[in-house]
């Protein structure tokens, strides 16, 4: 399964000045496709909080976080902050998946169908693993059922591999199942 | 028309698409509407969309998310593999994957081995119609 948006960890601080010798380290867990952008993002965000730019700080770390059981099913928590035509809000969002990589992206390709909102319009405030006791939405609520049960109703048989793939059939398709 | 197999956790389903093609695989969990938590002996468990599984009538026993030796013994106590290849779906994928891999010389021998028989069938057909006729 290869993730679009990887989750890095991003430590960097102020450079050391003749008043402040050893100045604070900050580390963010954000969001990016690659480290490049990861440590964009993490010069963005911190400029937004401190007053630190990428020309007088440095960068000390910046790790890959990869999803510790990647075989369970977990329901992530999302809270989000999103600029839409009129203003900025926020969001809290639920998805269920196996890794938060991939929650993540769901978030971002449900924002944008949505809601048309872009990757860049979009900040992660905050994710979270909810137990199953706690989440909040119905459309992930229903899928916590020890003894899940349902058909598939609409079957379409599609060419195993994308070179069998045809544009014209001699005959039209059976859905049932 | 009501339907007859389910997704369900324990469900047996063919993969016929993707990198695992041909395999059978348990669903093991439902993650939403479009994805299962699916495993199988020789494979890592993992996420699989149901567009690519088509589910076959065996199911095990399994609770939700069992570790893979208990899988393992869920698999051996339903017998899915006698069931599967015994049954007329899991026959015809057998003949279609032996007929895949015949090299000329099996060829030769299966062509031998249907004129042996068109001629035997026609053997007893021509006793019957002398008898009726």
């Amino acid at each position: 399964m290869s993730y679009k948006y990887h989750q890095f960890q991003v430590v960097g601080r102020g450079l050391p000045t003749e008043s402040d010798e050893n100045p604070k380290i900050y580390r963010m867990k954000l969001w990016a496709t690659n480290e490049v952008r990861a440590k964009s993002k993490f010069w963005y965000y911190l400029r937004k909080l401190k007053k630190v730019k990428k020309s007088n700080g440095q960068m000390l770390a910046i790790n890959e976080i990869f999803e510790k059981n990647p075989t369970t099913i977990k329901n992530y928590g999302i809270w989000l902050r999103y600029q839409s035509r009129t203003g900025y809000h926020n969001m809290y969002k639920e998805y269920r998946d196996t890794t938060l990589n991939g929650a993540v992206e769901q978030m971002y390709t449900e924002m944008a169908s949505r809601h048309r909102v872009r990757h860049h319009c979009i900040q992660v405030i905050k994710t979270a693993t909810i137990p199953a006791k706690l989440c909040k939405r119905e459309s992930t609520k229903q899928f916590h059922n020890s003894k899940i049960k349902f058909p598939l109703v609409f079957k379409k048989v599609r060419p195993p591999t994308r070179k069998l793939k045809t544009t014209y059939k001699a005959s039209r398709p059976n859905l049932f199942v | 028309m009501p339907f007859k197999r389910y997704v369900e956790i324990g469900r047996i389903a063919l993969v016929n698409y993707g990198k695992d093609y041909g395999k059978l695989v348990v669903i093991v969990d439902v993650i939403d509407q479009n994805r299962a938590l699916v495993d199988a002996p020789d494979m890592v468990r993992g996420q699989m969309n149901f567009k690519r599984l088509t589910l076959t009538d065996i199911k095990i026993d399994i609770k939700r998310v069992p570790n893979k030796k208990t899988l393992i013994a869920a698999m051996e106590a339903a017998d899915v593999k006698n069931k599967w290849e015994n049954s007329s779906w899991g026959r015809k994928l057998i003949v279609q994957k032996k007929r895949a891999s015949l090299n000329d010389f099996d060829r030769f021998k299966v062509m031998l081995a249907k004129i042996k028989k068109a001629g035997v069938v026609r053997q007893e057909l021509a006793k019957l119609k002398k008898e009726t006729a």
